[in-house]
């Protein structure tokens, strides 16, 4: 644990004073980090919280019950917008860090759902995952050069999105495709709070 | 393995003073300054928490924590306990901002983005 050296770019302008919490939600290897890195003014960083849990199933290699230890590890990155730095929170991908979602979606204003059209399938936990919170969220098809194209009518049908769930197609990598698919999700988020105003 | 992550666990213990809740409401992206205040009678993990921490700009929970390699939820305990003693505030926005105000500034700065 040696001394911390922040630069001055580290901090936040003087002159922000709010904040808003974004999840970038998806299964492991979808691209979060990609994506969280791709928007991200700072390095993005990453946070580890020691846990513990009730081993159960699949993830207990010793097939022991019981409870273990261990960490839940979360990339973030921030961009700042006036008076406003918007942190995106890239969440825990293994199926079971699921249930430690209360804790990630607590503050969260909403997710954005990175799914990859050859393992749709594994959207399906963690869609159930942002609904159960009651997250308003947006779909991102981030499209990996070799998997098959799909019309959004067949992904939306497949994923069983409901009609006002926006779905749009981005390149992680990318800054501008990723900014465009997170401006699809706070669009929604606006229109979902107007409503509600 | 699994003993390294119980000491972590332990140690997360004692460095909070043997508090295992914050003292007040605070979330991941909870914004942080330093306010000049005297640090005589500060733990020395409490002082690591105030080092990164300026008077100028504000951190976020997160990235004390991500700073200092320490888990989200100690950080969050003992910059609830340097709030109580006036060494840490949450920088004060000039008007009370509703939710959908702060959302349209990210929505217009995004869009300036592309
Ligand atoms: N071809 C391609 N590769 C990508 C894309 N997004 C991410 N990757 C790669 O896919 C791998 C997994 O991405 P990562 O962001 O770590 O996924 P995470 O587990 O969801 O955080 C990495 O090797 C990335 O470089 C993409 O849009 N296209
Ligand atoms: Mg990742």
């Amino acid at each position: 644990m040696g001394s911390v050296n922040l630069s001055e770019a580290d901090y936040l302008p003087g002159t922000v004073t709010r904040s808003v919490k974004l999840l970038v939600a998806g299964p492991f290897g979808v691209g979060k980090t990609t994506f969280v890195g791709s928007v991200s003014e700072i390095r993005p960083l990453r946070t580890e919280e020691p846990i513990t849990e009730v081993s159960v199933g699949v993830d207990d290699l010793a097939g022991l019950p019981g409870k273990t230890s261990t960490t839940v590890a979360m990339d973030f990155g921030r961009r700042t917008f006036g008076g406003v730095a918007l942190y995106l929170f890239g969440t825990p991908g293994q199926h079971r860090f699921l249930p430690m979602w209360d804790e990630l979606a607590r503050g969260a204003l909403g997710a954005l759902v990175l799914v990859d059209t050859r393992r749709l399938d594994h959207a399906d936990e963690i869609l159930s995952a942002v609904e159960k919170r009651g997250l308003s969220y947006a779909v991102a098809v981030n499209e990996f050069e070799g998997a098959r194209r799909y019309p959004a009518g067949a992904i939306r049908q497949a994923l069983d999105l409901a009609p006002a769930t926006p779905l749009t197609f981005c390149d992680a990598r990318d800054q501008t495709s990723s900014i465009r698919a997170l401006i699809v999700l706070v669009e929604h988020l606006t229109a979902g709070a107007e409503m509600l105003a | 393995m699994k003993r390294r992550r119980d000491r972590d666990l332990v140690r997360a213990y004692v460095i909070t003073g043997g508090r295992t809740r914050p003292s007040r409401e605070m979330g991941l992206v909870t914004l942080l300054v330093a306010r000049d205040a005297p640090l005589q009678g500060l733990a020395p993990e409490q002082r690591r928490v105030l080092g990164v921490c300026s008077r100028h700009g504000a951190l976020s929970v997160a990235e004390i924590a991500a700073h200092l390699d320490l888990p989200p939820s100690v950080v969050t305990i003992l910059a609830a306990g340097l709030m109580d003693s006036g060494h840490l505030a949450v920088p004060a926005p000039e008007s009370d901002v509703p939710e959908i105000d702060v959302l349209k500034e990210v929505l217009r700065g995004l869009r300036e983005l592309v």
